[in-house]
């Protein structure tokens, strides 16, 4: 089985990592890197839980392969806070009791921080678009759409 | 009097009836909180994979593993020829690998353990299974028939509990009946009498995290296992069963729970893998359901069809009810049999009617196996009740909500098991559900193509469980005062440790922020717990713990009284300080907490670490006669509420779009206000789901759309734009502090509540759900409606 060297950074910190050519980018988070952070919810492209940010985009991290990612940029759930001070995604989405079995949250917040970082200002149909992906089975969505909204408020809060 | 001198600082707020926030979230949001597939076992794990039937029935003439068995990479391979135990909640009717027949398509034949999750599915290709097909049911009421073949011609030599009644050389599990006051000549006196017949459809709980176990199994026979379940003490129990093992040789270890609505209760998969350990000591292999898996393998919710006939005299008074309820309860019955129980003897719906004739049968088909699912049967009985209840209030011209108002269960109701209903705020609910959608007021529809209108429905469900089904609790301090509380509960989404950490601290006198919960839970080293099912915790585990914050308040008080030479009645703990209230002396729990206090003569110390203990359980439930149904009480409470919905729907596209949703429960007493209001929120946007999407397509015993694609659920743009949600809190006498659970019934009333607003809106009724566009489209063509 032919293997790959691939150097990529992930959360801000540099990785060589040695993949397997069918090993996907989720499975190599988890089995390679121990960022068990991104869940598994379906390996096929259909539940959002393993939504991360690559080169600025949220994808699916069971649909792109991890020899794809040679040079990549990747964020994780983990590499979402900074200086153990939360983002503002995920202060909010406990502030607005976003949070119950856990398992859809990481994926939901990555989704919330790719919108937010290319619409910092968005609507609710622009949120409810971008969340589109991420399944959620327990909160009925309504306070993760709510929670986004209050993290944009914070972001402009913190930015002026 | 104890002033606020005592306490300079600002009190907290009591625990109970604080919202306060969740105590697992920033573990959730950062991603450090473990689940089981993210728990680490090193590079020597091996991983499982299940050979399953192709057929839905049939017997298995052979099995040859010799192929599989020299695969490079395999480990093991096994079969039901090495396991002859029974597995079965209430009723023992499954190997755990099938020895000489399959039921049904993904039944279990085969396991292996390889190096990799690869390897092994590569070994399932190479094990030759020989197959004698037979017959297939795929309808409850045919296998209940006498012409239906036999899924299980040994069922009256099942091990079973003495309150289900499978019925010998039948198809029938269980069949509860009800018989009270004389339905036959009660509809001579009907001013009105309706039947109708629904069909609720198969579906799955669809947790975002599929099921994962690790087991390992030890060279001296004991075993451990690791898993996504919301039953590790009953999966301890009927594993060990299973294996011919003793429960205390399984460890059970439950870490957080990806969301289970009944779909990880009880044994699904785990006993599968523990199998396959057993015959490789020493290592430890994982088993991880595929999405697809979770479809046909795991649990569904049973399908339903039922039969109703309801009446009531001149005025709108209920006289009677006959209903026949049919369960798909698929292949195997883990809880099937008692979800027919359930649904019986709640099975009138939340009214008071003298005359009642109910069967509820639970049927064997050759569908995947019926699990529990949130709420128990009662989405299923209560779709069609609410529905009859509609037409019936209009075929005697009295308003829908005064009709229910009428007729509904109230304190001191006799029900229809013959016991007395304990206070209730369910009218409360009914008339703040109909205030807040504006009953009886219709607002013109937002555009010309569309119709808008508006529908109510009620509910009730008690916890379904064993009569003796407990709780137990510890509570120890820490060096720093703060408070450890030990649990068998699961924390599967609802915020059970949140509540479980309010009630201690209140029980014992600290702020909630002081209180810790031991997770996760491990059968080796956690109290015991029935299992976190029935929306039961809050009350049952929260009257345990608050026994055993109580005990550990008074082994504080009792020390604190002896040190001080005072009386323990002048002692309390406010704060996390344990005051006088006659010397006005104050101590911090921290300082007594682990090492005592010294003897008021100075010489030695008395006390040492403070652990409290409580358990609960129902002692007052008696049994139900088998003929008639009757009995002094058959259930624990219930917990009662109403939904009212707003809709419109599409005349070009069928299109059903919810505008406002409104849910009103009586939950006792809200421990957590806000964890109250979503799971009012979540349950009522699943309800929603199961009402307009879900379904479980099934063709012969096959699933026809085992995918998220193929099998839609509600995502983030199918949410109504308003969803209100409203707490009554009418107290429950032996709840903790009054409370009752909400976490299942919250989507009990959704289905008829769309139903009844699509009918309002339209004028006709949409079928069997889901209330998809198509389905929606087809009605109204049908009904000359549109072209």
């Amino acid at each position: 089985m032919a293997t790959h060297q691939i150097y990529l950074t992930v959360n801000n910190s540099p990785e060589v990592v040695l993949v397997p050519s069918h090993m996907t980018l989720l499975q190599m988070l988890r089995e390679k890197l121990a960022l068990t952070g991104t869940k598994n919810g379906c390996a096929a492209g259909e539940c959002g839980a393993c939504t991360v940010i690559l080169n600025g985009e949220a994808v699916n991290s069971c649909m792109v392969l991890a020899v794809e990612c040679d040079g990549a940029q990747v964020t994780t759930i983990e590499g979402l806070a900074h200086d153990n001070l939360l983002d503002p995604v995920q202060a909010a989405i406990i502030d607005q009791s976003g949070v119950q079995c856990g398992f859809c949250t990481p994926g939901v917040l990555i989704s919330s921080r790719a919108l937010l970082d290319r619409q910092p200002n968005p609507t609710e149909e622009e949120i409810k678009e971008a969340l589109l992906g991420n399944l959620c089975r327990c909160t009925g969505y309504t306070r993760l759409v709510d929670a986004v909204k209050d993290a944009a408020r914070r972001q402009a809060q913190t930015m002026v | 009097m104890v002033t606020k001198e005592l306490n300079p600082t600002k009190p907290a707020p009591h625990p109970i009836g604080d919202s306060v926030p969740r105590i697992d979230a920033q573990e959730k949001v950062t991603g450090a909180a473990i689940y089981t597939d993210d728990f680490q076992f090193g590079p020597g794990l091996l991983y499982a994979r299940i050979k399953r039937s192709p057929h839905p029935h049939a017997l298995i003439k052979s099995i040859d593993v010799s192929k599989a068995r020299k695969l490079p990479g395999v480990k093991a391979v096994v079969t039901g020829a090495d396991f002859p135990g029974y597995l079965g909640l209430y009723l023992q009717d499954r190997h755990i690998f099938c020895r000489d027949r399959v039921r049904y398509v993904g039944d279990p034949i085969a396991g292996v353990a390889a190096v990799s999750e690869e390897i092994a599915e590569q070994a399932l290709e190479l094990i030759d299974v020989e197959y004698e097909l037979l017959g297939v049911v795929g309808d409850p009421e045919y296998g209940a028939s006498p012409e239906a073949p036999l899924l299980h011609p040994d069922l009256d030599k099942y091990a079973c509990v003495p309150f289900i009644f499978p019925e010998a050389h039948t198809n029938i599990s269980n069949h509860f009946k009800i018989r009270k006051g004389d339905v036959d000549s009660a509809w001579g006196d009907c001013a009105a009498i309706i039947e109708r017949s629904y069909r609720i459809p198969h579906i799955q709980h669809v947790p975002i995290e599929p099921h994962v176990a690790i087991a390992r199994a030890e060279q001296d026979g004991k075993v451990t296992l690791w898993s996504s379940t919301q039953s590790p003490f009953a999966q301890r129990n009927l594993i060990a069963k299973a294996l011919g093992i003793s429960q205390s040789d399984v460890r059970v270890i439950g870490h957080l729970v990806g969301g289970g609505f009944g779909s990880k209760a009880g044994v699904t998969m785990e006993a599968l893998v523990v199998a396959i350990a057993t015959k490789l000591p020493g290592q430890p292999i994982k088993l991880r359901l595929t999405r697809e898996e979770e479809f046909v393998a795991s649990f569904v919710r049973q399908g339903l069809v039922s039969h109703m006939k309801m009446g009531c005299d001149k005025d709108g008074k209920l006289l009677a009810i006959e209903f026949a309820y049919y369960w798909d309860g698929g292949a195997y019955t883990e809880y099937g049999v008692n979800v027919a129980r359930a649904g019986g003897y709640s099975g009138s719906g939340p009214y008071e009617i003298p005359n009642i004739k109910i069967d509820s049968c639970c049927v064997y088909t050759n569908h995947p196996v019926s699990g529990p699912m949130r709420g128990f049967g009662h989405p299923e009985i209560h779709a069609g009740i609410e529905q009859c209840i509609d037409e019936l209030a209009r075929e005697i011209s009295i308003d829908a909500v005064k009709f229910r108002k009428l007729n509904c269960i109230k304190d001191g109701s006799t029900l229809a098991t013959g016991g007395i209903m304990h206070p209730t705020g369910l009218s409360t609910c009914i008339d703040k559900a109909a205030q807040a959608i504006d009953w009886g007021r219709k607002a013109p529809p937002s555009a010309p193509n569309k119709r808008r209108g508006k529908g109510i429905a009620i509910m009730w469900k008690a916890p379904a469980m064993p009569p003796n089904a407990g709780s137990s609790a510890w509570v120890e301090l820490t060096e720093d005062g703060k408070v450890n509380v030990g649990v068998g509960g699961q924390e599967i989404g609802q915020g059970t440790f949140t509540v479980a950490a309010q009630m201690a601290a209140a029980a014992l006198g600290v702020p909630a922020s002081w209180v810790r919960v031991a997770y996760p839970v491990d059968t080796k080293y956690s109290p015991y717990e029935w299992q976190t099912v029935a929306s039961r915790l809050t009350w049952s585990m929260g009257n345990a713990i608050a026994a055993a914050a109580r005990d550990a308040r008074q082994q504080i008080l009792t020390l604190v009284a002896q040190a001080w030479n005072e009386d323990i009645n002048d002692l309390d703990i406010v704060d996390g300080n344990v005051i006088s209230y006659k010397t006005e002396e104050s101590h911090s729990l921290k300082d007594l907490a682990i090492y005592g206090l010294p003897k008021p003569d100075g010489k030695g110390w008395i006390g040492g670490p403070i652990v409290g203990r409580g358990s609960f359980m129902p002692t007052y439930i008696t049994g139900l006669d088998p003929e008639t149904g009757q009995g002094e009480r058959a259930a624990v409470h219930y917990t009662t509420g109403a939904q009212a919905i707003e809709l419109e729907v599409d005349l070009d596209t069928g299109r059903v779009e919810i505008l406002r949703a409104v849910a009103a429960f009586d939950v006792g007493k809200a421990i957590n206000p806000e964890a109250v209001r979503t799971q009012m929120e979540g349950g009522l946007v699943q309800g929603i789901s199961t009402a307009l999407f879900e379904q479980l397509q099934l063709k012969d015993g096959f699933v026809q759309n085992p995918s998220l694609v193929d099998y839609r659920i509600a995502t983030s743009v199918d949410v109504p734009a308003k969803l209100e949600t409203i707490i009554v809190e009418v107290p429950q006498d032996d709840g903790p502090w009054g409370a009752r659970g909400i976490g299942e019934h919250a989507m009990v009333p959704t289905i008829p509540a769309i139903a009844n607003a699509i009918y309002d809106a339209i004028g006709i009724r949409p079928g069997e759900p889901p209330f998809s566009s198509e389905r929606v489209y087809l009605a109204m063509v049908d009904a000359g409606i549109v072209e």
